[in-house]
């Protein structure tokens, strides 16, 4: 690991003036820039400790509904959060089917917002990569990419994002707050994330010295309560990023969808909503067939990037899982394996 | 010796009881001490570079940056490194391999060393070897079957034949009723213990002491001297627990050897650790096998012919050959059998011994095609065996040692619930729709023995201490080795202080093959028996023991005293003995090794039934095994709580060679793209819902003194087509090539 | 620049310089205060031979810079007895055979204690198995594991809660 110079600021403000130079990184958890950071991918020359900045780790409801979750809120204890796992139950779900215990009680949920691709060659300092280093090339394009993007990917760039959290996010309409040197702003989680096209090394909508400080989930996204999912296809059955994945939820009303959201996982540089696939559902009855329609209209522009085509056809199957189990209703308790296929009671829609 | 029957009443106590783990307090509290946990005074870190291409020469490395960062002592690349008394190019021995020791600026392997940094610190060196920023010549690598060059290798295994056969395959073939052709194809695999192979080297003089993990304690330091030109004998090496082996720890590595060196020519303790990514390449695996089955089978479900055929992958610079085909030789009758191999050479490292080498890819194989064949006679796989049992050992015709497969396959059958599968594939479904099949198959595993010493020593207090250089790698040595000295001398385990896990003491030889309970064991029971004996000769001999004029053979051990056979009311404690002789000890020796007159007259094997349950989602195709049984028998059971742990262990190595493992090389660069934990799968605690191991109970008075077979490595063999049988059954698919991935299913479902 | 970290570590308050930002918790712990208990199995946070509590919680050890702890209490597995006395989930994986090689389960035990800590997975072995899926064990241990997880709490569970709580 590159020796860097180790900054503890007392405030926002000083952090941000501290992370103004190139070079710069904010070190919450650490749990991903510090794995960065020994293979060599990362090699800062200076970190800015944001652990212990005053205000970033709450979780609070807003006077219009909408939920605020701090940037420095760890992702176990948002998940355990009983009101906010009640209210979102996917998104403790999604939060759940990630990584490890001990990995989630310290990585932050910005940091989730943040973490890096796991595209084996981003991760190897000998790999040419355009996202790491821009104009080296893109190695995976011809390597191994069984696990990468079928959506949204460029010549220059074919990783995907590996979050589970930002899945349903993306679908619930959240909203990233900033703080930076030039003040304040937001930006929809859906464009927080840079897809590659030209400049893959661009990954998401921050600016230099520019800090996640926190998320809202806007007011609405409570009402999904009752009709959502998350699943998450992976190859061993916990502790493995998803191979795809899928977050649903609707709202339904005399066995009419009202309103529905559907993002993917697993298949492109950001967390995949697809507002068609929603549209279809939108006064349609709850049935498979609909289901398949939606998922397949939520693929329908999607190509392989690679010796990875089966991922397209995976992708569609757990959409449609994932509103079969959101049709079918909440679960009252988070299954023993979230997000998992293996530990769900799909029943009779299922098979249908 | 009096009475060699193993354990008989004279030897009563503890072995055969399933005693905790002697070492458990310590390794639940931490204390457990293993290699890389020592710091001698004055310790330097060590850290190897590696090569990022797999073919051609390092042109250029900026050793200069190297060394600037604060902390760097030493770096070493070809130009300065010291000589060494021993070419890292020739083989030493048996077991001995061409390794990387910085000889000159070639580059075979991806992985491999190519500089080694020498640092105050862990965090300099890491950094330093990172500033060498390598340059290469690099040539195409060659990582596939068909860029690597095909050849016929001398020998299979640890010297193995290439060829075994019997009888005429044609003829069979031309006979039978039905024939089968069926191709296998299975991965690289990377033990990766838990404990990273490490090493700590502080010399003082000539004399070296070494601490690191190694399954072969005694043998390793005639390796290790031999590159440093001194006698084995000056090497202290100190091995008191391997964080798991499984192979990947009997011979020095290149990195290990530059640790020493840089110890030697620095006047420091060196400590070096490898990092998970680093063993991937020079510290061995399980390489590549394509496999080719061909079998003819009669009318009846008989087998008229088999040939298993298996190519396997090697180093471009080394040789071991995977003796896959091996597994043929012994499991299934036939009139005409045949197993052969040859091999291809890739720019890897040079795989090794990996648990179970030979039988775990070669059973994989087996046992799919024997599912095939069942399924080609419209049989239930269970009576297909049954029906193919091998009474004698099909090639030699000699008969087995002991063999109590069939009561396996009974028993695992009744408790899997065998009975009530269909036949046919896709016929069973979970309450929750979930796709649920039900497979088998049949594990093998031979018995070897290597060459073991020890000794044993009754003290004038009357507890004794066992000596032998054992390895204790996770299967139990210290407990089970312990109990079966305690039971040679008449003691309880708790009046025996085993002292093992260095090389300043007798041989026990090679914890490896499954054979260390057997041949460390049997040295040790030698040993007590020995002890026993002379403590007899005391006390027969002197008109003043109660024990007087029985002989030897006359007595029984027991409870640290002796006991007149033909009366037990004659008995004096050992201590008394002692004490009226005068002698503040007795000692005996013993030795452990198989018996050649034994070896020839008897196929020595063990064997088990395992049996598999797999759930696969019927749109998703994500698998898991939801129930796994197997029946083992492999003689004596020393201490059956260990055994199942190993049983269990090996059932779960098969199911993670069915389902996870497999590390893939980027076929440009020859790197291994997912060459850590989170890329190179192996189970996880959710992966591994219910298993049993049921020991079926088999006296072998042949197989060695103690009728012990081993249990270590038999667990893998027979589960992998267990599993993969299993999801044949769930949903029609067929497994040729492991592990089973998602998109392999997928064509079968809806 | 020397980097002053006050740490509870088992108990005792230390002081403790450190003069680079580079080292991880788990290197502290192992080359400089030679508490050698948590394990480097991987380095990345991938297998959990490093776990050990951070005010209570489990985490990987390996993944967090040690200077950025500051004022936090750790609890290793040297910390775990009170004396002679073994720690209700140490008794149960001697017990259970809840190990083999012994290299992963200083990490297994704490994981083991904080997940009971957690009280998520009650005495269900699915929650039990996924809650300690963060810890690989490549001896393949698992089946005494959750049996010992399962014992220590029903047994201990009292016990367990005043020690991580």
């Amino acid at each position: 690991m590159k020796s860097f110079d180790y900054i503890r600021p007392a405030s926002i403000a000083e952090a941000i003036a501290a992370a103004a130079e190139p070079g710069t990184a904010y070190l919450a958890a650490g749990t991903n820039l510090l794995d960065l950071m020994k293979g060599g991918a990362s090699r800062p020359d200076r970190l800015v400790d944001i652990t212990r900045l005053p205000g970033l780790d709450g979780v609070d409801r807003l006077d219009d509904g909408a939920m605020r979750i701090g940037t420095m809120v760890r992702n176990a204890d948002l998940a355990h959060d009983p009101a906010f796992a009640r209210a979102y139950p996917v998104v403790a779900e999604a939060l759940l089917s990630g990584a490890s215990a001990q990995l989630r009680n310290a990585a932050t949920v910005g940091g989730n917002l943040m973490q890096k691709t796991r595209c084996s060659y981003f991760a190897d300092p000998a790999a040419a990569c355009n996202r790491r280093s821009p104009g080296a090339g893109c190695d995976a394009r011809q390597g191994e990419n069984r696990s990468h993007a079928i959506l949204g990917w460029s010549e220059n760039c074919i990783a995907t994002h590996p979050s589970d959290f930002c899945v349903p996010l993306a679908a619930l309409g959240a909203v990233v707050e900033i703080a930076g040197p030039a003040g304040s702003r937001e930006v929809a989680l859906e464009d927080f994330h840079l897809l590659p096209d030209e400049t893959p090394e661009r990954e998401t909508a921050l600016e230099r010295g520019e800090l996640v400080t926190a998320i809202r989930l806007p007011p609405d996204a409570a009402g999904f309560a009752a009709h959502s999912r998350y699943m998450k296809l992976r190859e061993r059955t916990s502790f493995a990023f998803a191979l795809v994945s899928a977050a649903a939820f609707l709202k339904v009303e005399d066995g009419i969808i009202t309103e529905a959201r559907l993002a993917l996982g697993g298949v492109a540089a950001r967390p995949w909503r697809s507002k068609v696939a929603e549209e279809l559902l939108k006064g349609a009855a709850l049935e498979r067939r609909t289901f398949a329609e939606a998922a397949t209209a939520a693929l329908a522009e999607a190509r392989p990037s690679g010796d990875n085509a089966v991922k397209i056809e995976l992708a569609r199957r757990i959409s449609i899982r994932a509103l079969l189990l959101a049709a079918a209703g909440t679960p009252s308790r988070l299954p023993a394996l979230p997000g998992s296929p293996l530990s769900s009671q799909y029943g009779d829609l299922a098979n249908a | 010796m009096p009475d060699t029957l193993p354990f008989p009443p004279r030897m009563g106590s503890n072995a055969g009881q399933p005693l905790s783990r002697r070492d458990g307090p310590l390794k639940v509290t931490g204390a457990a001490t293993f290699a890389a946990d020592n710091h001698p005074e004055g310790m330097l870190y060590a850290v190897p570079a590696t090569a990022a291409i797999a073919r051609g020469r390092v042109t250029g490395m900026n050793v200069a940056a190297a060394r600037a960062h604060p902390g760097v002592v030493e770096v070493y690349t070809p130009a300065n490194r010291p000589p060494l008394m021993h070419d890292p190019d020739e083989k030493l021995g048996l077991f001995g391999m061409r390794m990387e020791a910085l000889q000159n600026d070639s580059v075979r392997y991806a992985g491999q060393p190519i500089a080694f940094v020498v640092a105050e610190t862990l965090e300099a060196a890491t950094e330093g070897a990172a500033l060498l920023a390598p340059e290469y010549a690099a040539e195409p690598a060659r990582v596939t079957a068909e860029t690597g060059e095909r050849y016929t290798p001398e020998r299979v295994g640890f010297g193995g034949p290439l060829s075994v056969g019997a009888g005429d395959i044609e003829a069979g073939l031309a006979a039978a009723a039905h024939r089968l052709e069926t191709r296998f194809e299975t991965p690289d695999q990377y033990h990766n213990a838990m404990e990273p192979h490490a090493l700590v080297a502080q010399w003082d003089g000539d004399k070296l002491t070494l601490d690191t993990p190694n399954q072969a304690i005694v043998m390793a330091c005639g390796l290790f001297a031999a590159y440093f030109g001194i006698p084995a004998e000056n090497i202290h090496l100190r091995s008191p627990f391997l964080g798991g082996g499984f192979g990947s720890k009997a011979v020095p590595t290149g990195a290990q050897i530059l640790t020493i060196l840089a110890a030697r020519e620095l006047g420091r303790p060196v400590k070096l650790a490898l990092t998970r990514q680093q063993m991937f390449g020079p510290v061995g695996h399980r390489a590549r096998t394509w496999q080719t089955l061909r079998m003819g089978l009669d009318g009846a479900g008989k087998l008229t012919a088999l040939h298993h055929h298996s190519t396997g992958a090697t180093s471009s610079f080394d040789d071991f050959i995977e003796p896959a085909a091996a597994a043929s030789r012994t499991l299934y009758a036939s009139p005409a059998i045949l197993t052969t191999h040859d091999g291809i050479r890739l720019d890897t490292g040079t795989p090794g011994a990996m648990r179970a080498p030979g039988e775990a890819s070669g059973s994989a194989a087996l046992e799919v095609a024997i599912d095939e064949a069942a399924e080609v006679c419209g049989m239930n796989p269970l009576a297909f065996r049954l029906a193919n049992y091998a009474e004698v050992e099909p090639i030699t015709g000699k008969p087995y040692s002991s063999k109590a497969l069939r009561e396996c396959y009974e028993a695992g059958a009744k408790a899997f619930g065998w009975a009530s599968r269909p036949l046919a594939p896709r016929q069973m479904r979970d309450e929750a729709g979930m796709l649920t099949g039900w497979g088998m198959g049949t594990a093998v595993f031979h018995c070897p023995m290597f060459p073991a010493s020890a000794e044993a020593v009754i003290r004038a207090d009357g507890t004794a201490v066992i000596r032998t250089s054992g390895a204790d790698m996770g299967q139990g040595a210290w407990t089970a080795l312990a109990q079966i000295g305690a039971a040679a001398l008449g003691l309880d385990p708790d009046q025996v202080e085993f002292e093992s896990g260095h090389s300043h003491l007798p041989d026990a030889g090679v914890a490896g093959g499954s054979g260390h309970t057997a041949s460390a064991g049997q040295a040790l029971h030698n040993a007590g028996e020995d002890a026993v004996a002379r403590l007899a000769e005391l006390a027969s001999t002197d008109p003043a023991s109660p024990l007087y004029g029985t002989g030897n053979a006359g007595v029984l051990a027991r409870r640290g005293r002796l006991y007149a056979r033909d009366d037990e009311s004659r008995s004096e404690s050992y201590a008394e003995i002692l004490a009226r002789a005068g002698k503040p000890q007795v000692e005996g020796t013993g030795k452990g090794a198989r018996d050649p007159a034994s070896a020839e007259t008897y196929a020595l094997q063990a064997h088990g039934a395992v049996f598999a349950e797999v759930k696969v989602d019927p749109e998703l195709g994500q698998m898991r095994v939801s129930r796994m049984i197997g029946a083992f028998a492999a003689g004596r059971i020393i201490n059956p709580k260990l055994a199942r742990s190993q049983y269990l262990g090996g059932m779960i190595w098969g199911l993670s060679f069915a389902l996870h493992e497999e590390a893939i090389h980027d076929r440009r660069t020859g790197r291994i793209v997912n060459a850590d934990f989170a890329g190179y799968h192996v189970p996880v605690n959710a992966d591994v819902p219910e298993m049993e191991a049921i020991m079926i109970h088999e006296d072998d008075p042949h197989v060695n003194v103690l009728g012990v077979k081993g249990v270590g490595e038999i667990g893998i063999t027979g589960s992998v087509g267990a599993v993969a049988n299993a999801i044949w059954h769930a949903t029609g698919f067929r497994p040729h090539r492991f592990p089973v991935r998602i998109e392999d299913v997928l064509p079968s479902l809806s | 620049m020397t980097y002053v970290l006050n740490l509870t570590i088992n108990g005792a308050a230390q002081a403790i310089a450190l003069d680079d930002p580079r080292v991880t918790l788990l290197d502290l712990l192992r080359e400089r205060l030679h508490l050698t208990g948590a394990k480097k199995g991987c380095d990345r946070g991938q297998c959990g031979a490093c776990t050990v509590l951070v005010d209570g919680r489990r985490i990987n050890s390996c993944l967090t810079l040690a200077v950025s702890l500051d004022g936090v209490e750790i609890t290793t597995i040297e910390g775990l007895a009170e004396g002679e006395t073994l720690h209700p989930v140490q008794q149960a994986f001697i017990e259970h055979d809840g190990f083999q090689c012994g290299f992963c389960t200083p990490g297994q035990i704490m994981s083991a204690v904080g997940l009971i800590g957690e009280g998520q997975a009650g005495t269900d072995p699915e929650r039990i198995r996924e809650g300690m899926s963060g810890n690989i064990c490549r001896c393949g241990a698992y089946h005494g594991i959750v049996e010992a997880v399962l014992d220590a709490q029903a047994t201990f569970q009292d016990g367990v809660k005043r020690k991580t709580a």
